[in-house]
């Protein structure tokens, strides 16, 4: 008899085709030919994989999204984690924090970047002004103030979720963690240390997880603030696979780089999903 | 739940909630200044207040047209998000079958792919089936992702369910249907509720496909708000804050409805 669970699958599995499988074959089809007047396709191999591993502009790229995620994550991570904490250690009602803090990320992506450019406007944005009376004067065209900007707002977007998150893990922990760590006599570095963060684990790699998907995606945001200006200075992966699949035209090598992405992002997130342990679960039990 | 509590609240948390609040705030005020532009410097206190730019967008009918659009894709979206993912995840929950955990990893795979890569695939396909500029061209799109992160949730919150409860639904004579109707869906209804929140949520901050895959007639809000406060063009700053303010509005609404489900969403229902 055929599992039942495929028959509950089935619509699931037929969007899907449709909104991910479906495109990403026809990703993949471009990424081995060549488009000629529009309508006339030849096969090239894969030597638009050859153009772009050896193309300096794409590695560029490439290096500053993982920059970018490098600098940004570890900061969300530590601000979410010590607002979180202070928030469950301290608060009784901790629903309008959440709801606040949740706010950034309802917002539309475009508004967040429309946001953060008005902020650091040289004559009336609230940040600018901020710096000013420091006595320097920011300037969205120099590389060092674009990339700060976007990283402020990139904190702002999306430290919220890390809160969120380890709020609800350390929601999890019972209580008698907490006090047998009192009554043991530890501090509360060690509780944090011995207690939490190993509670913490698999909400964090969860946070890790969604957090590193979406800094490899960001696009809309830094476009707003800069247009991936000055000059390239913070055009990443995203603006730069758009601006050669609409603007370029050049399908072929888009395709390729879609590919080149992908297969870096399955990998990364491969390794965390292991770590995730989902596997060794006795508790989800199976018919 | 306090543990070392000292204070009643806690001054981090306190300066964290300026830090999210004060660009929002800011917004509202250059929202509540009419031609703005005119004048000179920071202002942080609204010197005259006007509803006018707010009211710009209200009666203006492309805006009205652009926010009934963005909702009608955002519930089209949730519908079938929600009727595709609740027997997935079921099926994920309750059956073992071939490949089960590693199709519950592409699911993820598929929350990850960037709107950028299958931005022009997803032209295509809506041009084939002849759905470019129509609500469903972009409620199909956003499947890509919202489908994998219900599914996720979703299947946290039914696996909370004993699986004794259906053996005992079979043994006292329900239908497959019945059971469906009268026991899980209830029992999931909260799940059911933060996936909705969900969905509606990353469907409504979404705007590069939704802009790709219409043109005229379905075009969302948030994208004629580009038009107007695109990166080097001229801009009237007062009316695009106004606006922004206004896609803020049904996010804000919907969060304080789940606020208490809110976290467990968060965490795609691994955190019981």
């Amino acid at each position: 008899m055929i599992n039942r669970a495929w028959i509950f699958l089935t619509p699931a599995i037929i969007v899907m085709s449709l909104c991910a499988l479906l495109p990403l074959i026809i990703i993949i089809n471009y990424s081995v030919q060549d488009s000629f007047a529009g309508d006339h396709f030849y096969w090239v191999g894969l030597r638009w994989f050859e153009e772009i591993s050896r193309s300096p502009e794409f590695w560029e790229a490439v290096l500053r999204t993982l920059i970018f995620s490098v600098i940004v994550i570890p900061l969300q991570f530590i601000i979410g984690i010590f607002v979180a904490r202070k928030l469950f250690m301290k608060h009784q009602n901790p629903s309008f924090f959440i709801v606040l803090f949740s706010v950034p990320m309802l917002t539309p992506w475009l508004v967040v970047g429309f946001v953060w450019r008005l902020m650091m406007d040289p004559i009336y944005g609230p940040l600018s002004n901020a710096i000013q009376q420091a006595g320097i004067t920011p300037d969205l065209n120099e590389v060092g103030w674009a990339w700060l900007t976007i990283i402020i707002m990139d904190i702002w977007h999306w430290t919220g979720l890390i809160i969120v998150l380890t709020f609800a893990g350390y929601l999890s922990i019972s209580k008698s963690h907490f006090q047998a760590a009192r009554i043991d006599g530890a501090s509360p570095w060690s509780t944090f240390r011995y207690v939490e963060i190993p509670k913490l684990r698999k909400v964090l790699i969860i946070a890790l997880l969604l957090r590193f998907m979406d800094c490899f995606m960001i696009y809309i945001e830094p476009f707003m603030i800069t247009r991936g200006g000055p000059n390239v200075a913070t055009s990443f992966l995203s603006l730069e696979l758009i601006q050669t699949a609409s603007i370029q035209f050049d399908l072929g090598k888009a395709g390729a780089i879609s590919v080149f992405y992908l297969l870096v992002m399955i990998t990364i997130c491969w390794f965390l999903f292991r770590a995730m342990d989902l596997n060794s679960q006795p508790a989800r039990s199976k018919t | 739940m306090k543990y070392w509590a000292t204070k009643k609240w806690s001054l981090t948390v306190i300066i964290y909630s300026f830090f999210t609040i004060f660009p929002i705030y800011w917004l509202f005020v250059l929202g509540l200044q009419p031609n703005f532009l005119n004048s000179t410097g920071l202002s942080l206190w609204p010197s005259t207040v006007s509803f006018q730019n707010f009211s710009v967008s209200f009666l203006n009918d492309e805006w009205v047209q652009g926010y009934l659009n963005a909702t009608a894709y955002v519930f089209l979206n949730v519908i079938l998000t929600l009727v595709v993912a609740v027997p997935a995840a079921f099926a994920f929950s309750r059956y073992k079958f071939l490949g089960n955990r590693n199709l519950f990893f592409w699911l993820l795979v598929c929350r990850m792919i960037p709107p950028a890569v299958v931005m022009v695939p997803m032209v295509q396909i809506a041009a084939i089936f002849n759905l470019v500029d129509t609500y469903l061209a972009v409620a199909i799109a956003h499947c890509l992702f919202n489908v994998p992160i219900a599914i996720w949730i979703l299947e946290g919150f039914i696996s909370s369910i004993p699986k004794e409860t259906d053996e005992m639904a079979r043994v006292d004579g329900y239908s497959t249907f019945g059971f469906w109707r009268t026991i899980l869906v209830p029992q999931i209804l909260p799940g059911l509720g933060v996936t909705a929140f969900f969905c509606f949520m990353f469907s409504w901050v979404e705007l590069t496909l939704a802009n790709a895959l219409t043109t005229v007639d379905a075009k969302p809000i948030g994208v004629i708000l580009k038009m107007v406060a695109s990166p080097l063009g001229g801009v009237h700053i007062g009316i695009a804050a106004a606006t922004s303010i206004l896609t803020l509005i049904p996010g804000i609404v919907v969060a304080w409805l789940a606020r208490n489900h809110i976290a467990r969403g968060f965490s795609m229902g691994q955190v019981k």
